[in-house]
């Protein structure tokens, strides 16, 4: 059983104060960097998409973990993000300016919904995010001269300063490059003001707005963070895929990072990389089981969906705290041995609180 | 000199008046009362005051600064912390993190800086940490500082909301109902602490009670509330032996 003695303030402060940790995330920054020597090209894409969405989920824990505002409308700043990076480049722009720009483009376009849902809650918030997916998704398809309608966009390579990155892995350290920023950047968030003021939002606006956290504020800018966010993933995601059309973006993908962050975690940074695990994973694990299942249960269609919700269900139901949590738990158990309790962790009643001034 | 005026305030909820040309006034340096039967209008004052509901009528002042005219959130600014009757914590953070959002109208930097983690923003964070130990001295907290607010049990986290609203430094604390669900045992420790919340950190108190031995204990004036009238204000004895009070407490006819 390991004991951490603190004689800092700044021992709270610093990240990974934990050795074990500071081992563990050592450990997979190193097998990110190393990967491109042992992994073959399509798996070294398949790992640049984890990686997105990874970038992806961020953005929705961002908003749905730390603010507690539910999105069921990420897909849209995915588009946004994937056809702003593309278009912007059509029209001459490098990638260096035509990425970022089009990140900007979809965290403003966050500003402004999360400005105008500003007053919703729980089911009404899902549902105002939703009809903007919606609306984004059709957009695109219409604004034809642009966007190339339903025909679809062609994604120019990605270039750095003229050199063309053609090859997978030098696609893949943009990405990891990027991913790695985007996490250094929440997790300092997490542990300053703003962050802390994202958590007072989402467990008690009431005395948050007593303290002095401006709540309008902290959402909108909780929004534009989660949008520009995703908008960057989607920008990498179209050279990725390489053509997209406006269906890559509907709402299923929504549901897709939404799912992420539940199973991984909400809450949590961590939670959203083993999330972007589970997604990554799981068709492969559908795609076995079906060798095992009796074949007219293998080919019923729908059985991905079905498995798939089930997860989520058993996920809600079961351990609320998802993957991550379970993880914890179990670390817990290794590192109080013989110690641990199952009343450790049992969930407790929560006392009643104000609901009437929400 | 920070006082607390309020005068002739009138709050309603549709065809209810749930206050009717309230006025009172708190002076610095002194430990104020409210009480009343249930439904009296006590919480909804200081509901008024840190700007949750809207008032019909009259003004609320705190040191010559009216109060009406600021946002919820810049109410802290003017010095007035409060708590709550049903304990609003953030359950899922530590309360060291919930101590630190008490902060929160104290923050001098911008999130850009604080996604760079740069060095004003660490040594911000730790002058806010600082003052919070502080304030975990003084209610000799220290043991729970690394404790989610979920384990917590009921007692202590009334404590941890007392402290969160000192760790915004205010010059007027509100409490709303600091006593109930505690223990004889807590509740003596809390009539110790309100008295060393005035005397180390010079907070002038209002507090709504209904724990009679409380207020009687710490309060230096007290002021019944009935239907959203003023009863009586004046010392703890007085308010107690008036004739009006005895009756809104004990029934009859007024």
């Amino acid at each position: 059983m390991q004991v951490l003695f603190k004689t800092r303030y700044d021992q709270d402060i610093d990240h990974l104060t934990d050795r074990g940790e500071r081992i563990r995330v050592g450990l997979a920054i190193m097998a990110a960097l190393l990967a491109p020597l042992f992994v073959g090209a399509f798996y070294l894409t398949e790992l640049s998409m984890f990686l997105v969405y990874i970038l992806a989920g961020l953005g929705l824990m961002v908003l749905t973990g730390f603010t507690g505002q539910v999105s069921f409308g990420h897909s849209a700043f995915l588009g946004i993000g994937a056809y702003g990076n593309a278009v912007l480049m059509h029209q001459g722009l490098p990638f260096v300016l035509s990425l970022p720009l089009a990140a900007l483009l979809a965290g403003l376009t966050g500003m402004a919904i999360g400005r105008a849902v500003s007053r919703m809650h729980g089911f009404y918030l899902a549902i105002a995010t939703v009809a903007f997916a919606i609306i984004v998704e059709t957009g695109i398809a219409a604004w034809t001269p642009v966007t190339g309608g339903h025909m679809g966009l062609q994604v120019p390579t990605m270039e750095l300063f003229g050199f063309e990155l053609t090859r997978e892995w030098q696609q893949y350290y943009v990405i990891l490059a990027l991913v790695l920023f985007a996490i250094l950047g929440i997790a300092n968030l997490r542990r300053a003001p703003t962050g802390r003021a994202m958590i007072a939002v989402r467990d008690s606006e009431t005395s948050a707005r007593a303290l002095g956290v401006d709540i309008g504020r902290t959402r909108i800018l909780a929004f534009f963070i989660s949008a520009t966010l995703t908008g960057l993933a989607g920008g990498l995601l179209g050279h990725l895929l390489m053509y997209m059309s406006p269906e890559t973006f509907g709402v299923n993908e929504s549901l897709k990072l939404v799912l992420m962050v539940i199973v991984g975690g909400l809450g949590t940074i961590t939670g959203a990389i083993f999330g972007a695990v589970f997604v990554s994973i799981l068709p492969n694990i559908i795609h076995l089981l079906r060798g095992v299942l009796p074949q007219s249960i293998a080919d019923a269609a729908g059985l991905e969906q079905l498995l798939f919700g089930g997860i989520i269900a058993a996920f809600l139901v079961l351990e609320p705290d998802g993957l991550f949590g379970r993880w914890r738990k179990f670390r817990m158990f290794l590192e109080t041995y013989p110690y641990y309790k199952r009343a450790t962790f049992v969930r407790q009643k929560r006392y009643l609180r104000t609901e009437r001034f929400k | 000199m920070n006082d607390l005026v309020v005068e002739n305030l009138s709050l309603g909820f549709g065809g209810v008046m749930a206050l009717r040309d309230v006025s009172f006034h708190v002076d610095p340096g002194e430990i104020f009362a409210i009480i009343g039967p249930n439904g009296a209008g006590k919480s909804t004052i200081f509901n008024a005051i840190s700007r949750v509901y809207d008032p019909r009528g009259g003004a609320i002042r705190y040191g010559g600064q009216d109060v009406l005219k600021r946002k919820p959130w810049q109410v802290v600014e003017l010095g007035i912390a409060r708590t709550f009757q049903n304990i609003e914590l953030f359950e899922k953070a530590t309360v060291l993190d919930n101590l630190l959002v008490g902060r929160a109208a104290r923050i001098r930097t911008g999130w850009l800086s604080e996604w760079f983690f740069t060095p004003r923003v660490r040594a911000e964070e730790r002058a806010h940490r600082r003052r919070i130990e502080e304030i975990l001295d003084l209610l000799d907290m220290q043991h729970y500082r690394y404790e989610r607010v979920a384990d917590l049990a009921y007692g202590a986290r009334k404590n941890v909301e007392l402290a969160r609203a000192l760790c915004a430094e205010p010059t007027l604390l509100l409490l709303d109902e600091p006593a109930s669900g505690l223990n004889p045992e807590e509740t003596t420790d809390m009539s110790f602490w309100l008295k060393d919340i005035r005397a180390e950190l010079g907070v002038t108190i209002a507090m709504v009670e209904h724990d009679m031995n409380l207020v009687g204990r710490v309060a230096d004036r007290c002021m019944a509330l009935a239907n959203g009238e003023v009863l009586a204000v004046g010392s703890v004895a007085e308010v107690r032996s008036d004739a009006r009070v005895q009756t809104a407490y004990l029934g009859g006819e007024l």
